[in-house]
Formats: C-alpha cells, sequence, structure tokens
C-alpha cells in the first residue's frame, strides 16, 4: 500500500495540566476528505495548529509525503504542499478578494525581494488568482474589499487563499463556522467539487455537512481519538454516541 | 485625479515653490525653517515605510538621524583637525556613503533582534536601541559630548556649493521627492505587499508560505537606512551636531508627523512635517509650552481623522498612497 500523504504518530501537547492533544495517531490517505470531529474543548483547533505549524507538539511525529515536519515552521509547510484555512476568518481585510489571493499566490512564485515592479499590473499571478477565485465561486466580486464581503463569502475566500497556494493537502478549520443553511450548503458544494483532486482534512461542528461529505471520520474527545471508520461505523459506535449525546 | 492626489501634488508644489519665494522676496529665514522641515520629511517617510504600511511602531528612528549626521560631522571633524585619517574627508560621496551604510548596519544589527519581538515590546527595545546609541555619542568627548559638533564645512560635491541655502534646500527637496517615490513604488511592489500583508496578520503570511521575518527585517533596514540620508542633510543643514537629536522624543516627534499627516499614505508624513515645523515656529516665540497645542492636535486628528489627516482626501482607487 502507499504511503499516506499525512500520518501523526502518537502526538502530544499540554496546556499547563491539560492534555489538549492526547496521544493521537492518524493517517490520511491519497485523495480522501478525512473528516474530524468532537464536541467543544475536544483540541480540533488545536490538532490543526500543529499540523499547520501555527504550533509545535510537544512530542511525537508528523510525516507529510513521507517527510518529518513536526519542527517545521509554517511557512516551510505550506511550500511542501500544506494548505489551510483559518477557523477566525483572517483575510487581510484592507486588500481586494483578488489581492487576497494574488498574495497567496506569490508567496509560490519565487522570493518577494522584488523591490519596484508593481504587483496589480503581473499578469502571472492575476491569472493563478483568478482560478482560484472561479473555484469557490467569487469571480464577481474581484475587486471589491474582503471588509465589504458577507460572512459566508469570506469563508468562500478563505478557502480560494489555501487553494492559490497549490495545496496537495488542505487543512479546512470549520469552513461552515457561523453560516446559515444556505451558505452552508454552498460550502458543502464547493469542497464537493475538490473531491478526488485535493485531499482534505477537514475538522467541522455542523454533522449533516460532515456526514455528506467525509470518507472516512475520526473522532476526537479530550484530545483522544476514539474511533476512526466511515461515515456508517462512526453513526453505529456506541462510544461515539455516549461521548456526543451524554451518558444517562 | 482623486482628491488624494490633487492633495499630494498641491504639498509638494508648495514645498517646491513658497520657500525660494519667501528667500528671494527678503525673507531668508523661512527658506531655513523650510530646509529642516524637508529633512524631517524624510525621515517622518522613512520612518512611515515601517510604521504605516509595515505596522512596525518603531520609537527609536531618532537614532538613525544621529548616525547620518555624525557620519558627516566625524569625518569632517578629522579632515579639519588632524587624526583617523582613514575616515577623514570632507568628500560628500564618502560622508553619505557612509552614513547609508552604517545606518544599514545599524538597522541590520539591531532588527535581528527587535523583530523577534511584537507590539509594545517592539516599541521599547527600539526605544532602547535608540538610547544607547544617544549615550555612545554623549560619551564621545573627542566630538564635543552633549556640548555637541560643529561641522566647519558642509560635505563637498564637485561643482556643487552646499554652502549656497537654496542649492541645499533643492538637493534635500529632490532628496524628499525620491523618497516618496521609491517608498511609493515598493509598497506596491512584492516586496511591499508581503510587508503591508504582515502588517495585518502576520500568521496569516505565514500560513500562505512566506518567512515574514525576513521581509519585514529588510524593510526595517531600508528604513533604517533612508532615515540616515535625512540625518546626513539635516547635519549639513544645521551644520551642528548634538546627541540630542537622537533622543527619545525626537523619534516621538517623527511618530507624531507620520500618524498625524497619515500614517500608510503616501504623502501624509510630510503634512505631518510641515504642520509640526509651521507650529513650533508660530508658538515657540509664545510659550514655553508649545508642545500642548500638538497634543491637543494628535487627540483630535486620532479621534475624529481615522488614520490622520491625508485621509480627509478620498484615494479614490483604493490603493495605498
Amino acid at each position: 500500500m502507499a504511503e499516506p500523504v499525512l500520518k501523526v504518530t502518537a502526538l502530544n501537547k499540554s496546556f499547563g495540566g491539560v492534555r489538549a492533544t492526547d496521544n493521537v495517531s492518524l493517517e490520511i490517505e491519497e485523495n480522501e476528505l478525512h473528516a474530524i470531529i468532537g464536541p467543544n474543548g475536544a483540541g480540533k483547533t488545536t490538532l490543526i495548529s500543529q499540523l499547520s505549524g501555527s504550533s509545535y507538539p510537544d512530542g511525537g511525529s508528523i510525516r507529510f509525503r513521507g517527510r518529518e515536519i513536526a519542527r517545521q515552521p509554517a511557512y516551510v509547510r505550506s511550500h511542501l504542499g500544506l494548505g489551510r484555512s483559518f477557523q477566525i476568518t483572517s483575510l487581510l481585510m484592507d486588500m481586494t478578494v483578488l489581492e487576497n489571493v494574488m498574495l497567496a499566490a506569490q508567496a509560490h512564485d519565487g522570493h518577494s525581494f522584488r523591490f519596484w515592479k508593481p504587483v496589480r499590473s503581473d499578469q502571472g499571478l492575476r491569472k493563478t488568482a483568478m482560478a482560484a477565485i472561479d473555484r469557490v465561486g467569487l469571480q464577481g466580486r474581484v475587486h471589491d474589499l474582503a471588509s465589504a464581503m458577507s460572512h459566508g463569502e469570506r469563508r468562500q475566500l478563505e478557502i480560494a487563499v489555501a487553494l492559490a497556494t497549490g495545496p496537495e493537502l488542505l487543512l479546512l478549520d470549520e469552513p461552515m463556522a457561523g453560516m446559515g443553511v444556505e451558505e452552508s450548503a454552498a460550502m458543502v458544494e464547493t469542497l464537493k467539487g475538490f473531491k478526488g483532486k485535493i485531499t482534505m482534512l477537514l475538522v467541522e461542528h455542523d454533522m449533516d455537512a460532515v456526514f455528506a461529505l467525509a470518507d472516512r471520520i475520526s473522532v476526537l474527545v479530550y484530545g483522544r481519538i476514539i474511533a476512526t471508520g466511515t461515515p456508517a461505523d462512526i453513526r453505529g459506535n456506541a462510544e461515539v454516541r455516549r461521548a456526543y449525546l451524554g451518558d444517562e | 485625479m482623486s482628491p488624494r492626489n490633487i492633495a499630494n501634488v498641491t504639498v509638494l508644489l508648495a514645498l517646491a515653490i513658497l520657500p525660494p519665494l519667501f528667500y528671494y522676496t527678503g525673507s531668508p529665514f523661512y527658506l531655513d525653517i523650510a530646509t529642516r522641515l524637508v529633512c524631517l520629511a524624510i525621515a517622518a517617510v522613512s520612518l512611515n515605510l515601517i510604521l504605516g504600511y509595515g505596522g512596525m511602531i518603531s520609537f527609536g528612528h531618532a537614532a538613525f538621524i544621529g548616525i547620518g549626521a555624525y557620519a558627516v560631522g566625524i569625518p569632517a571633524y578629522h579632515a579639519t583637525y588632524g587624526d583617523f585619517d582613514l575616515i577623514a574627508s570632507y568628500n560628500g560621496f564618502f560622508q553619505i556613503g557612509l552614513a547609508l551604510v552604517l545606518s544599514a548596519l545599524f538597522a541590520f544589527v539591531t532588527g535581528i533582534v527587535c523583530l523577534r519581538t511584537k507590539g509594545v515590546h517592539f516599541i521599547m527595545i527600539t526605544m532602547a536601541f535608540s538610547q544607547m546609541a544617544y549615550y555612545l555619542f554623549l560619551s564621545m568627548e573627542t566630538y564635543g559630548g552633549d556640548d555637541g559638533l560643529v561641522i566647519d564645512t558642509r560635505s563637498e560635491f564637485p561643482g556643487i556649493a552646499l554652502s549656497d541655502p537654496i542649492t541645499l534646500y533643492a538637493i534635500c527637496f529632490g532628496v524628499l521627492l525620491a523618497a516618496l517615490y521609491f517608498v511609493h513604488r515598493l509598497v506596491n511592489s512584492r516586496f511591499g505587499m508581503v510587508i503591508r500583508g504582515a502588517k495585518g496578520n502576520e500568521a496569516r503570511l505565514q500560513a500562505i508560505g512566506f518567512d515574514t521575518y525576513r521581509y519585514r527585517l529588510a524593510a526595517y533596514v531600508i528604513s533604517g537606512t533612508l532615515c540616515g540620508l535625512a540625518g546626513a542633510l539635516l547635519g549639513n543643514f544645521t551644520t551642528f551636531i548634538s546627541p540630542e537629536m537622537m533622543g527619545w522624543s525626537r523619534s516621538g516627534e517623527l511618530m507624531f508627523m507620520a500618524i498625524l499627516g497619515g500614517a500608510g499614505t503616501l504623502v501624509g508624513p510630510v503634512v505631518g512635517a510641515i504642520l509640526f515645523i509651521v507650529l513650533e515656529a508660530v508658538l515657540k516665540p509664545f510659550s514655553i509650552y508649545w508642545h500642548l497645542p500638538f497634543g491637543i492636535l494628535l487627540i483630535l486628528s486620532v479621534a475624529f481623522v481615522r488614520g490622520g489627516l491625508m485621509r480627509l482626501f478620498p484615494a479614490r482607487e483604493r490603493r495605498h498612497g
């Protein structure tokens, strides 16, 4: 069997006395959409932060395409092919949609110690950026400021920014958070369009979305993975039901 | 033209025309004020590059003014009084070159440390480094210590006499225009996008693949070097330099100019410098408390004109500058 795209082994991270990530092991196969679900405070965002390089684990290993990356800074991981969308929208609000995405494309087009030529007229970057914008359906809003976008559109833009970095593995940190039913459905459609083309790790609260999209699901409770399996397996898992519904 | 551009052109035209006009109509004093103004405007423009566009709030930029000024004064001192033949020179290219190299070096070495910190810590550490430079020059008895140093001869360039006030003003103003054009190109380049992006959200920039530290350090060095040039010009104008030029209150004045005029707008710092110098000239004769109106003005500006006076004029294209 081919080596998984991402192989996490015995990952640990504590904050004070709290084990936010407790001996987590995880494998993500090529082109699968792997979802991580879990109640609030289960350590989902902490896990994704360690995978993307925003924070470092206390111990354990993260191998991306066979390469150990647990101690690599975020920008190195980005260049290896790891893309990330943020849970709390972190766009550059005083820049336009196009500028936000162009900047991401620029990060992957050689160094940026280029001091003289206006970036606005850079056709190469524009093309890469427009392609990413098309894929999330924001073509009509290219020249609007990020601050003028609705919440749902910002989440779409987040995805476009991550796409423009040309990721082989996309880490999605609650892309549906705070969305209405329609916006959420649009996001599901967008992500469906990537299936089979990009490997994705989806952390999400919205159960309908997760069960509609995921090939496999891992359940995280108090920093530990208590179950991994297909959506059908997870639905029928007694321990998962207990964690979610309470042991009454 | 957008209202912002009309304001930009008006401000620069006024600086080009009015001071020489005063000079030729019998008020040379105003040309002197304007020369100092333009030197400080260059310094404020350099600070704006990192403060306004890059979000790096340096409270130690006056150190570069001092370094630039002493890079003119010390070679001239040795050329006059002997010793230290290696650097003894009146040659303007040598002096200005020395000013640029030393400011770049100071920015690079201190920047390596300062840029490891964020926010308030960055403000404090840049101030600490500039105070170190201040006390270094204060302790150098050879160059007058806190009494300062008189520059007997201005920088010498072939065919150009800086002793002529109009020539000196023209050169300073030319450097200001060049600095503005340079900053304009820079902030709209790929490099500029990275430092502007890192101001908004550094973690995001790292997540999309930028090693932001390197770019911020480069911006810091560029800014410090430009400010050193302003110092070399200012030293040439005043012909008297002292550690007082690099005290922390001087750094505060540069911040005042950049923020009042409009941090992150191209010509805003120039407007800030004009207001500062004009108010100083008007108010200083009346009261030793002439800083008070400045404070009030800054409060009003920050409270009612978000982002500085230049933002009163919309830049239609949504772009910076």
